[in-house]
């Protein structure tokens, strides 16, 4: 019973949403408002139980020695952080944004390097000419693949080069980058696209099938 | 006022009108057609179908209701598979609104295999601060997940025994609606070598291709397609399988309407 009234509520509110595609209306508020509560809720009782609770409230309680006293430093952090709210003392904040970033900067960078930039540049480093394994015969499909990946990442580096007035042979490597940019931008469009037609088919199969039992 | 600029004054409700019935009349009909699964979510599957059973998979959850209907017809194929296959799931999660959602296709798919918790799967739920939880899953999973979702000790759950980090783990599995796959990639894969298959939405699918094309990901299964892909891999037509005509019906409408847009936009601009 309980599955069929929250069916219900759900369909109630996908509806309501929906209303909003042929004008805004108290509906489309209602639901819109009730989602904005409900998930702000959600996050705060998260946050309380899965972060501030375990990792300081029942560390403090249950650790002893240097392992309960180093707990402290986040929890004064905290505190600074929300000093932002009272403008005499808000450049408080600053030092638990500094070690925010700090810590960010530092997973981030060596992330990126490692886990990004580096592997990415040796994929790209790709013989033009495969060959099969008589290694007489050229693969065709899989050279032709290789050029277009070295070209097309050479052309778009050359594409953001700013030091230098795109004229000549730059002005050229940087026309071919951005028609590269733009295939890229197409399929980002034409993906989007289905994404948004998925949620829209989503909700329908839900109205359909969960609700009204139609298929 | 030509044609041309009758159609590009036209209310944008009767498009609205023309999508929704390109999508309900499809599934109404209940137009089916055989899916060719794409090569990249081949791919996913065959690495989970290597696995010997027995093998641990981390599944996580990095998503909430918004994608949905993209990512939890996949959920369900990848459990359905890893439960055929006696798999061990090991579940988490990085989007804690998402977590809901991950429970209800485990219990699911669980119970249909007849699966017992703790023994052939586990939710171990959430931790905040995803770089930080990602790369101490490397070294040891208690040293952030000491308990489960409902804070059972993990050691006393037998589906966790000789589980430490992820030389332990068969394969891990991302369900990404943003960027957490990347970090996968960045703390999982790079510093630890685990082997990643990441699902995403179709918005997200375009930027993880170069992590495929780099063999930093060993899978891809991206969007409604990709869920469909898999779904009929496992053999097992759910929503996305069925989605797949409307989806069809309406990228036509979408060129058709592009086409008409320019023609329009063309046709107006030499008359000025």
């Amino acid at each position: 019973m309980a599955n069929v009234i929250w069916t219900w509520i759900a369909a109630g509110l996908t509806l309501a949403i929906f209303s909003f595609l042929y004008k805004d209306n108290p509906f489309y508020k209602l639901a819109e408002h009730i989602y904005v509560g409900s998930s702000a809720a959600f996050w705060f009782i998260y946050l309380w139980y899965f972060d501030v609770k375990p990792k300081l409230v029942d560390a403090w309680v249950q650790n002893t020695g240097f392992e309960k006293y180093i707990l402290i430093v986040p929890a004064i952090l905290a505190v600074l952080m929300l000093t932002r709210f009272i403008p005499t003392i808000s450049w408080l904040s600053r030092w638990a944004i500094a070690f925010t970033v700090g810590m960010g900067a530092g997973l981030g960078i060596t992330g990126a390097l490692q886990g990004f930039l580096v592997p990415q540049l040796q994929a790209t480093l790709l013989p033009i000419w495969v060959h099969v394994s008589d290694k007489f015969t050229v693969n065709l499909g899989y050279s032709l693949n290789n050029f277009i990946l070295v070209i097309g990442t050479i052309a778009t580096i050359f594409y953001f080069y700013f030091s230098k007035e795109h004229r000549g042979g730059l002005g050229y490597a940087s026309k071919v980058g951005i028609t590269f940019i733009m295939i890229a931008f197409g399929a980002s469009f034409g993906y989007t696209v289905m994404a948004r037609i998925s949620l829209l088919i989503g909700r329908l199969f839900f109205l359909l099938h969960d609700w009204l039992h139609l298929v | 006022m030509n044609f041309w600029e009758r159609l590009g004054r036209i209310d944008r409700r009767i498009i609205y009108l023309v999508v929704f019935l390109g999508v309900i009349i499809p599934i109404l009909l209940k137009v089916t057609f055989k899916v060719e699964p794409m090569r990249e979510v081949k791919q996913a599957y065959e690495e989970v179908e290597k696995l010997p059973p027995g093998s641990a998979v981390m599944i996580s959850i990095d998503y909430d209701a918004s994608s949905m209907p993209e990512l939890q017809p996949m959920l369900v194929a990848i459990l359905e598979h890893c439960f055929k296959k006696d798999l061990k799931v090991i579940m988490l999660g990085h989007w804690p609104l998402g977590l809901p959602l991950g429970q209800i296709a485990l219990d699911k798919v669980a119970k249909k295999y007849g699966k017992v918790y703790g023994k052939d799967y586990v939710f171990l739920g959430f931790r905040p601060g995803v770089a930080a939880v990602m790369i101490n899953l490397g070294k040891e999973i208690r040293q952030v997940f000491n308990s489960d979702y409902k804070g059972t000790p993990i050691d006393s759950l037998p589906v966790m025994q000789n589980i430490h980090n992820y030389n332990d783990i068969g394969i891990l599995i991302g369900l990404e609606a943003g960027s957490t796959g990347d970090m996968w990639v960045q703390f999982a894969q790079a510093r630890y070598n685990a082997k990643i298959i990441l699902g995403a939405t179709a918005v997200v699918a375009p930027d993880l291709y170069p992590y495929l094309q780099a063999n930093q990901i060993v899978g891809l299964i991206g969007g409604l397609r990709g869920a469909a892909d898999y779904e009929s891999l496992v053999h097992v037509l759910g929503p996305a399988y069925l989605g797949m005509p409307a989806q069809t019906t309406i990228h036509v409408l979408v060129v058709i309407l592009i086409i008409l847009g320019n023609l329009g936009y063309f046709a107006t601009r030499r008359r000025k």
